[in-house]
């Protein structure tokens, strides 16, 4: 146990070192390439008394930079809501993609984007994450319900995958919908909710993203504890103390607040949350505490890595980034349904 | 001292437990027995508080237990279920180290590592420490949960700081277990349930187990108390003839009480 703990701390060392010079390629590498001179002279020109930036200044400035920061957030995001739910109900396949957070909140803020544009309404920078929220939770909550079996009111694995499916059509195809009859830009952009891109990050979206992860991140490390001894059943949790009504709620509701203020900004990207979570079980064990933060770090560090690769494959245009993350995840999904000793 | 009374317990219209007063006095081991679906399982449960009856109350050294906090129940109320499965693979350690998860904040103190030492010696299942649970078979699981489970309820000279009684409750402990486990686990059940602020609650499906092992045995059925007492007042031909559907013969054994045979 100990020494367990020693080479998680290592690891978690490591991956803070990882995630660094990942970031450091990201604000490097793309439709443009930045020398070390050239960041570090566009990363000064803010300060007082300098010369007004260049355009190429601006450009990693007011796009680069914020992109990679924002990559960092959501993988980050997407990972730690991955391993909340597969810690809440036991299994090691679902996540936030699957029981429709994601495209629920896309549906909402989509739908943001589409009344605001035709009430006037949603000044305020908070109003976006706060529709993609309202619709997370509607779409989460539909799947829970509708995935209840009648008899013990549980949700079976396969009853939640399949009502997931369902309900992701549903709220995709009425994406579709309102991307039909949008006329903002953004909305009108399906591609950008179902296959998710970082194109639009800005720093404002940073601000927002970065305050719902971390705050989400530190909620659900309170409950870690709680989280692992319910690894071995509700009942059992009941019996060690754990209040299970109460855990479910928050630790749920922690799920849909940061996985749809990612989404809100980023559209759908599917299956970081799935991977993520499965990668560091197998490097460091199960203890959500450890969980958690390497969650965090590795969702950061591969989605930066999928997101450099879909701009440098097809440079200087770029991939939506939901395409990289499903080619890498569904083969891991593929695997862990076919291994026998997860129960279903 | 552990008292019931009048406990109803209803699921929908259907009442699984009607109106059962009993109390269960510390050191002793108490065996409940009664055929399917007679309501044991759900009688431990009410009993832990994982149930909450719609009738009656539970009280724990006088206290009713109705709202009293999980966290303040689990440091002093352990349950032993029939088959615990782990979502993930963890080491037995991990396992075992639940059972302190109630008297500690962030992370094991010297205290609790000291105590999962001593209680994964007791059940022998130190050799297994770094071991998947995932990969032991059943009967190994069950002396790793046995182990988890008095590492939750463990009190020595440098951690006790409480004169209140400690409840032990065993929902069909010995499903998975070899005859030579079986005999092995309910000798080590007693040998804790001897302690004198320690109150045992157990269900077992064996009734020469329960005659050999209990000092008070709780008959029921249909979910009713039928009789209470020790084996020699409940274990009559015609009790269990009338609970159980089936007559048993009474053999003398040697040396300790009698067996029970059935045709």
């Amino acid at each position: 146990m100990t020494s367990q703990r020693g080479s998680q701390r290592v690891l978690l060392l490591a991956l803070v070192a990882v995630t660094l010079l990942v970031l450091a390629a990201s604000i490097r590498y793309g439709a443009i390439d930045f020398s070390i001179a050239e960041i570090s002279r566009a990363l000064t020109s803010v300060l007082p008394g300098r010369p007004e930036p260049t355009l190429d200044q601006r450009i990693f400035l007011e796009l680069r930079f914020p992109r990679a920061v924002l990559c960092l957030l959501v993988g980050a995001s997407l990972s730690v809501g991955g391993s909340l739910m597969q810690a809440l109900f036991r299994n090691p396949i679902v996540e936030p993609g699957l029981v429709g957070t994601s495209s629920g909140a896309a549906f909402g803020s989509a739908l943001f984007f589409v009344l605001g544009g035709v009430l006037h309404v949603g000044t305020s920078i908070w109003s976006l994450p706060f529709a993609a929220c309202i619709g997370g939770v509607i779409s989460t909550y539909l799947v829970f319900l509708l995935a209840r079996s009648r008899e013990d009111g549980r949700a079976s694995i396969v009853m939640l995958l399949l009502t997931g499916l369902a309900v992701n059509a549903l709220f995709m195809s009425a994406i579709g919908f309102l991307s039909y009859i949008a006329r903002d830009p953004q909305a009108r952009s399906i591609t950008f909710w179902s296959l998710g891109t970082l194109s639009g990050a800005s720093w404002k979206a940073v601000e927002i993203v970065a305050t719902s992860t971390i705050l989400g991140s530190i909620i659900a490390l309170r409950y870690a504890k709680q989280l692992n001894a319910l690894m071995i059943g509700e009942e059992e949790a009941t019996y060690l103390g754990v209040n299970v009504n109460r855990l479910k709620w928050i630790i749920l509701s922690v799920n849909v607040v940061i996985v749809a203020v990612a989404t809100a900004f980023t559209g759908v990207i599917s299956f970081v949350g799935l991977v993520v979570p499965h990668i560091l079980r197998m490097l460091g064990g199960a203890d959500n505490r450890f969980l958690i933060v390497g969650s965090a770090l590795t969702g950061a560090t591969l989605l930066t890595l999928a997101d450099l690769m879909a701009r440098l494959v097809v440079r200087p245009a770029e991939l939506p980034i939901g395409i990289v993350t499903s080619a890498v995840g569904v083969p891991v999904f593929i695997l862990l349904l076919r291994r026998r000793h997860y129960v279903f | 001292m552990l008292t019931a009374s009048n406990i109803t317990f209803r699921v929908g219209q259907k009442a699984l437990i009607t109106d059962v007063s009993v109390s269960f006095a510390p050191s002793k081991l108490h065996l409940i027995i009664g055929p399917n679906g007679a309501g044991k399982s759900t009688l431990i449960k009410v009993l832990a508080r994982l149930l909450r009856p719609q009738n009656g109350k539970i009280e724990y050294d006088g206290v009713d237990v109705q709202h009293a906090s999980e966290a303040a129940l689990a440091k002093q109320r352990a349950v032993l279920s029939q088959a615990v499965e782990v979502a993930f693979p963890l080491s037995v350690r991990e396992v075992v180290m639940m059972g302190r998860y109630p008297h500690f904040g962030g992370r094991p103190g010297p205290a609790d590592e000291r105590i999962v030492d001593e209680v994964m010696a007791h059940f022998d299942v130190t050799e297994f420490s770094r071991r998947n649970y995932q990969t032991l078979s059943g009967g190994e699981r069950q002396r790793v949960n046995f182990a988890r489970v008095l590492a939750q309820l463990w009190r020595d000279g440098l951690t006790t700081n409480t004169s209140s009684c400690r409840y032990l409750f065993l929902d069909e402990p010995l499903t998975f277990l070899d005859i030579r486990h079986q005999i092995d686990f309910m000798k080590k059940v007693r040998a804790f349930a001897g302690d004198r602020d320690v109150v045992t609650v157990g269900v077992v499906h064996d009734l020469n187990l329960a005659a050999r092992f209990a000092d008070q045995i709780v008959l029921l059925n249909h979910g009713r108390l039928v009789a209470t007492g020790a084996a020699t007042d409940v274990l009559t031909v015609d009790l269990i003839q009338a609970t159980f559907g089936v007559k048993p013969t009474f053999v003398a054994g040697n040396g300790s009480g009698v067996h029970l045979f059935f045709d």
